[in-house]
């Protein structure tokens, strides 16, 4: 196809026998029928995230805010409602930076307003926090011309494949002709999974062999996504850990790759953060921005009972914005971000787990 | 690995070793930053709370005030409470079944699947014969990637598709291991979050099912506070036997670890530091307590110099330089020696206070392997006369061993003049050495 040579299969409705079957006698059928894929874990209804942040707290009685709890019964601001307020911070993987910035605030704007009651610091600092990650939610940006690029990228096991087909279908349900361009052609089924999750999304998949070269790949779709007219490309890539600097070069490769092949950089580089990561993620932003010009995160496995505070102290030390949220592993299950609701849900009232012991 | 963590503890630490002398203010400076440094590390609040506590009151204590070299006895401290909190020993697997049944638990995406082949590649080397079982049936593509890696280990993989349930396809993966005398089991089962009800009970029922002797809670060692209510309520599910903390090759400082331990109970049994096959390894608390403090990762250094370094030709270069008759030949064995050990970036990373060098200088690893490849060319491009006496080597020698190597005269000429550098500084040394009558040991091996 290209002049190189090399090999490339598009797949377009191709009625081939899928890898994994549906009917686990624990998936739901209308799942299950609409995957025509793998088997879905069970019990997954369709709830808000915020509702299901809160079902999963309250389903477990296990409530990291037990500190915010204690602090329900003070009436008065005294010290050591800072310190609980920083311990529920530190819990949610705020960092230690980021929380005294936090704090700092709090206790500035309690001097200026004259808060005298613990009640009012619940809203002054989600108001702190909505701050920190820009009050209005972010999109994702589109190209002037079609294609829009968007590229994925991540630490391994972060969740950028399941993303990448869960934005797919979305984009498809939307109307939108989408490519995707299965450039992960290191893990071992890689390419295997986001062909179950393309069929699932009736969207095309371009891809190589295993072991290819990834800037290839994404040449190949970006082509692709020109010559035929598609309105998306989304590129997949192999997880890697922001320390291996050949890896980071190879993602520098593919970036300029796309860039000279579409006279633009992608319009969105979208790096895939796990809820449950910890301070190590913010130097995943700094290292992959750096690298592969990050534009903004994707914070996945929200329905855990991860916060995924560390958005907040990567907002904070380098202005990255969320756009996306995981909360779950059906194909409707990627959401816009939300500040209001993520502050929220970081510093939910005391009442909601007061009462629970704490997890230690 | 945990790279910052150490950093931040020897700032601290040298700060009040300039001052010699500790009082109590000083002691709770230094408990700061280390809490600091551990919370940075994403080490459980709660966990730093108690640890500071403890050390605390160990630290102020006559113990510390009373020393003579205080700063010495407060490392020591905060060394012994992180090998503690890491669980003291390193434990093995307990290998007693007939077949033994491991079951692989954990998170979406903390690296089971891989975890699961690279633990089956280690009990092979180890003389096993492990069966895979891939009762992961959600994940798209989940069982074909065990059934990629086990053709790679030539392990063979058990599966019955997706139709089948977990619990089914690891009951039969066991009785299959034991009609065809495989005698490690280890299931992979599916990613599933700890208050996922539903999941939960399904992987209590495969337990009950297979009676596992080991139950293995994966977990990626980039995971923050999180980890402690993971692995405590995987636990509480299941009786964890152990865990394996992945991804460790990453610059994560892996706090998780610290916490882990202290709030199951389950000792941290293996750590994966690579994307390939055999990057697994045993985890031994008391030189990760080590690493995290800056002291390098000597003993594992050590253990692996002895496992690769030929012991004889080590003896015989020392001898040599002791006589002071070092040559290029010499320099060439040492040079094999020292890259017979691994990649220099990995190596480097296990000496003492080189992570604080290396986080300035991450291409310092590579920049040497390349450098050690040009030096080694030259070398071998000289006749053995001229290793032996590089001062035969004139102009029109160097031109013909520039030539060879694929280097340039310059080159060549650099590496003359810092072999003569090397050969006037072991001079001295082995002078010195023989006036105190004895081989100064550290110069036998080139770190």
């Amino acid at each position: 196809m290209r002049w190189w040579g090399r090999k490339v299969t598009t797949e377009l409705e191709q009625p081939q026998i899928p890898l994994v079957k549906p009917a686990s006698p624990l998936a739901t059928p209308a799942e299950s029928a609409a995957a025509g894929g793998s088997a879905e874990p069970p019990d997954r209804p369709g709830k808000s995230w915020l509702a299901r942040l809160r079902a999963g707290l309250n389903r477990t009685r296990q409530a990291i805010f037990a500190p915010l709890a204690e602090l329900g019964r003070h009436g008065r601001i005294e010290p050591e409602v800072y310190d609980r307020l920083e311990e529920a911070l530190l819990a949610a993987d705020v960092g230690v930076t980021t929380t005294a910035a936090l704090l700092g605030r709090l206790r500035q704007e309690v001097k200026e307003q004259g808060c005298t009651q613990t009640e009012q610091l619940l809203p002054l600092l989600r108001q702190a926090i909505t701050a920190e990650l820009g009050e209005v939610p972010v999109g994702l940006q589109t190209a002037a011309q079609p294609p829009t690029v968007y590229l994925f990228v991540g630490v391994n096991g972060a969740g950028k494949t399941s993303t990448i087909g869960k934005l797919a279908a979305q984009l498809r349900r939307q109307g939108q002709r989408v490519l995707v361009g299965a450039a992960d052609t290191f893990r071992a089924a890689a390419i295997d999974q986001l062909e179950v999750w393309t069929r699932r999304a009736g969207v095309d998949l371009i891809k190589h062999q295993e072991g290819a070269d990834p800037a290839a790949v994404a040449y190949d779709a970006v082509a692709a996504g020109k010559a035929r007219g598609f309105d998306y490309v989304l590129i997949d890539t192999a997880g890697r850990l922001q320390n291996k600097e050949n890896l980071m070069k190879e993602l520098s490769k593919m970036r300029r790759v796309i860039e000279r092949e579409n006279q633009s950089p992608p319009a969105e580089t979208l790096l895939v953060v796990d809820a449950t990561t910890g301070q190590n993620g913010l130097q995943q932003a700094r290292l992959f921005t750096e690298a592969a010009g990050v534009t903004g995160l994707v914070l996945t496995k929200l329905d855990s009972s991860a916060k995924g505070g560390i958005v907040l102290a990567i907002a904070h030390e380098l202005h990255l914005p969320v756009k996306l949220v995981g909360v779950g592993e059906g194909l409707d299950d990627l959401q816009p971000f939300s500040p209001l609701d993520f502050a929220q849900a970081l510093l939910p009232d005391w009442q909601v787990d007061s009462g629970a012991d704490g997890p230690v | 690995m945990f790279g910052t963590l150490s950093q931040r503890l020897q700032q601290t630490f040298q700060r009040l070793r300039s001052r010699g002398r500790l009082t109590e203010q000083d002691v709770d400076a230094a408990l700061r930053e280390v809490r600091l440094a551990l919370l940075e590390a994403d080490v459980h609040f709660r966990v730093v709370k108690e640890f500071i506590q403890r050390l605390r009151e160990r630290a102020v204590g006559e113990e510390v005030l009373h020393s003579l070299t205080p700063t010495q006895m407060v490392i020591k401290l905060v060394h012994q409470e992180l090998t503690q909190l890491m669980g003291g020993e390193a434990v093995r697997l307990q290998l007693t079944g007939q077949p033994t049944v491991v079951l692989l638990v954990g998170l979406q995406g903390a690296g089971k699947t891989t975890a699961a082949a690279k633990l089956a590649g280690w009990l092979q080397r180890d003389h096993h014969r492990p069966l895979l079982v891939a009762a992961d049936v959600y994940r798209p593509a989940a069982i074909r990637q065990l059934q990629v890696l086990g053709e790679q280990l030539h392990v063979p993989v058990f599966e019955q598709g997706t139709d089948v349930p977990p619990v089914t396809i690891a009951t039969q993966g066991v009785t299959h291991a034991r009609l065809h005398g495989y005698d490690v089991v280890l299931i992979d089962t599916a990613g599933r979050l700890q208050i996922d009800e539903a999941m939960m009970a399904e992987v209590r029922e495969i337990k009950s099912q297979v009676q596992p002797q080991e139950i293995l809670l994966v977990v990626d060692a980039m995971t923050g506070q999180e980890a402690v209510n993971v692995a405590s309520q995987f636990n509480e599910a299941l009786q964890l036997t152990g865990v394996i903390l992945t991804k460790l090759d990453g610059d994560a400082r892996g706090g998780a670890a610290l916490s882990i331990r202290k709030v199951t109970g389950a000792p941290i049994k293996f750590v994966g530091v690579g994307e390939k096959l055999d990057a697994l390894e045993p985890f031994y608390p008391d030189r990760m307590a080590a690493r995290i403090l800056g002291m390098g990762d000597v003993l594992s250094l050590i253990e692996r110099a002895q496992s690769t370094l030929d012991q004889k030709e080590a003896r015989e270069v020392g001898e040599r330089l002791a006589r002071n008759s070092f040559t290029l030949e010499d320099f060439l064995v040492q040079m094999q020696q020292v890259r017979r050990l691994g990649p220099l970036d990995q190596l480097l990373g296990m000496i003492p206070g080189f992570d604080r060098l290396a986080g300035h200088h991450p291409e310092l690893g590579q920049q040497g392997e390349q450098q050690m490849r040009r030096v080694e060319a030259i070398i071998r491009s000289m006749t053995p006369q001229e290793r032996r006496q590089p001062g035969l080597i004139d102009a029109s020698r160097k031109r013909r061993i520039a030539a060879g190597s694929g280097t340039t005269v310059q080159d060549v000429n650099r590496l003359l003049k810092e072999f003569d550098q090397v050969r006037s500084l072991m001079k001295q040394v082995s002078g010195q050495a023989k006036r105190k009558g004895a081989v100064p040991k550290g110069l036998r091996f080139p770190f």
